[in-house]
């Protein structure tokens, strides 16, 4: 009974512990991002990396992601004959929830996964400890590029799923199920407010920035053995995803 | 490793499909994508209730979107409800005796004001009162009244009989 207790108490520390790393190591990272930001390749590269990689599988899911919302969509609206409710319905779900969750979901499979992998194989193979004793800071030179990157592609890749999945909902609506296309987008029109394009892009932000930081914290902090960085690639994706469903309701509660 | 310009061609592309969607959401998905602030003047309009009336609601003129609702405040003075209207720059000859009214879109759809021309030569300025106001109508008042007429009736047809035997 006492080893329990005892136990819980030990992991509760040692989550505790992780959580006011994280914070230190957050602090750290925005205190160097102003000079950081003034070496601008290692940063495209790294968009290239986490954004215009990723830009396959978003575009492939917010096709189906808004195939379905079109097909359900029909189907509820059909029963109350107002399926030219079609457009709104999808456009305020893509805009709010769908775009900048299932996005960030992905991208911490996809890109945040990478970062993760790529910088705990840097600790387990001495290269982070090689630049630190040649005076170059790992932080600087290889932490911050990544997660800026990550920041920086996220918005897009958010309003790229959007935009595919508002035409996947078009394309079984209006293809499929002969919703008329002129009403489909002009009962959109007047009903999208310009407030959930905004809402859609900061929680875009908000969750980019909360992703790559996990990635890059995960990633850097691994133990460095081959289950090390394993387990910081699979630690990456459940926190990220955790974090980013409370997140998302906050952000709701925030802005609704 | 892939070339630098490879990497280079890729992310631009990236951001610019990144930056078309935007621009797609913010031009093409909403109806705000033409600025109101810039070129645009205001009408105020005192309305005794403005019902579901919200801030952003079109203002039109024979069904043409010509401006929207900014603002609604409460006139302690006068007991009335003071509405903002922004009208674009396009319509500037409204005439100076048009009245206002809130309709509702459809049966349960939002409201919206239209504007009514008048015969006047001389345009609204900037700033001015639209010189008659008719509110919004109320469907609760609408039903209740409906209901207590009916009710009315209904007690008189059945009194008048009585009265007549």
């Amino acid at each position: 009974m006492i080893t329990i207790v005892r136990e819980f108490v030990q992991s509760f520390l040692t989550f505790l512990e992780r959580v006011g790393l994280l914070v230190r190591f957050g602090l750290r990272l925005f205190a160097i991002l102003p000079s950081g930001l003034l070496r601008a390749r290692p940063i495209v590269e790294q968009v290239y990396n986490t954004g215009a990689m990723s830009l396959v599988i978003i575009m492939t899911c917010g096709l189906f992601v808004g195939m379905v919302l079109g097909l359900q969509g029909y189907d509820l609206l059909t029963r109350f004959g107002s399926e030219e409710y079609l457009g709104t319905a999808t456009a305020i779900s893509l805009l709010r929830e769908l775009g900048p969750v299932v996005t960030a979901l992905l991208f911490a499979g996809r890109a945040g996964t990478a970062l993760a992998a790529e910088l705990g194989l840097m600790r387990a193979t001495d290269q982070i400890a090689a630049m630190e004793i040649m005076a170059v800071d790992p932080m600087r030179r290889v932490v911050l590029p990544r997660f800026v990157g990550g920041v920086i592609a996220m918005p897009l890749l958010v309003s790229i799923f959007i935009m595919v999945g508002l035409f996947g909902a078009q394309l079984v609506g209006v293809e499929f199920f002969g919703v008329d296309s002129g009403s489909y987008w002009s009962q959109m029109r007047g009903a999208v407010e310009l407030s959930d394009i905004r809402e859609g892009l900061i929680k875009g932000l908000v969750f980019g920035v909360a992703c790559s930081l996990i990635a890059v914290f995960e990633g850097y902090n691994a133990v460095p053995t081959a289950e090390g960085v394993g387990r910081a690639t699979t630690r990456t994706v459940v926190i990220s995803a955790v974090v980013t469903l409370i997140l998302d309701y906050i952000l709701t509660a925030l802005m609704l | 490793m892939r070339s630098t310009r490879t990497v280079d061609i890729s992310t631009g592309l990236f951001v610019l499909l990144g930056f078309a969607a935007i621009l797609f959401m913010v031009t093409q998905i909403t109806n705000r994508g033409f600025s109101l602030k810039s070129d645009s003047y205001r009408l105020l309009a005192a309305f005794e209730n403005v019902g579901g009336l919200k801030p952003g609601a079109p203002v039109s003129m024979a069904g043409v979107t010509i401006g929207r609702v900014e603002d609604i405040q409460y006139d302690m003075k006068r007991y009335k409800a003071i509405v903002t209207m922004r009208i674009s720059d396009n319509y500037r000859a409204i005439p100076n005796d048009s009245d206002a009214s809130i309709y509702t879109a459809g049966l349960l759809g939002g409201q919206y004001i239209g504007l009514t021309p008048g015969g006047s030569d001389e345009p609204y300025k900037d700033g001015e009162q639209v010189v008659m106001a008719n509110d919004a109508i109320v469907l609760e008042n609408l039903i209740s009244k409906y209901l207590f007429n009916s009710a009315a009736t209904k007690s008189n047809a059945t009194a008048a009989p009585a009265a007549q035997e």
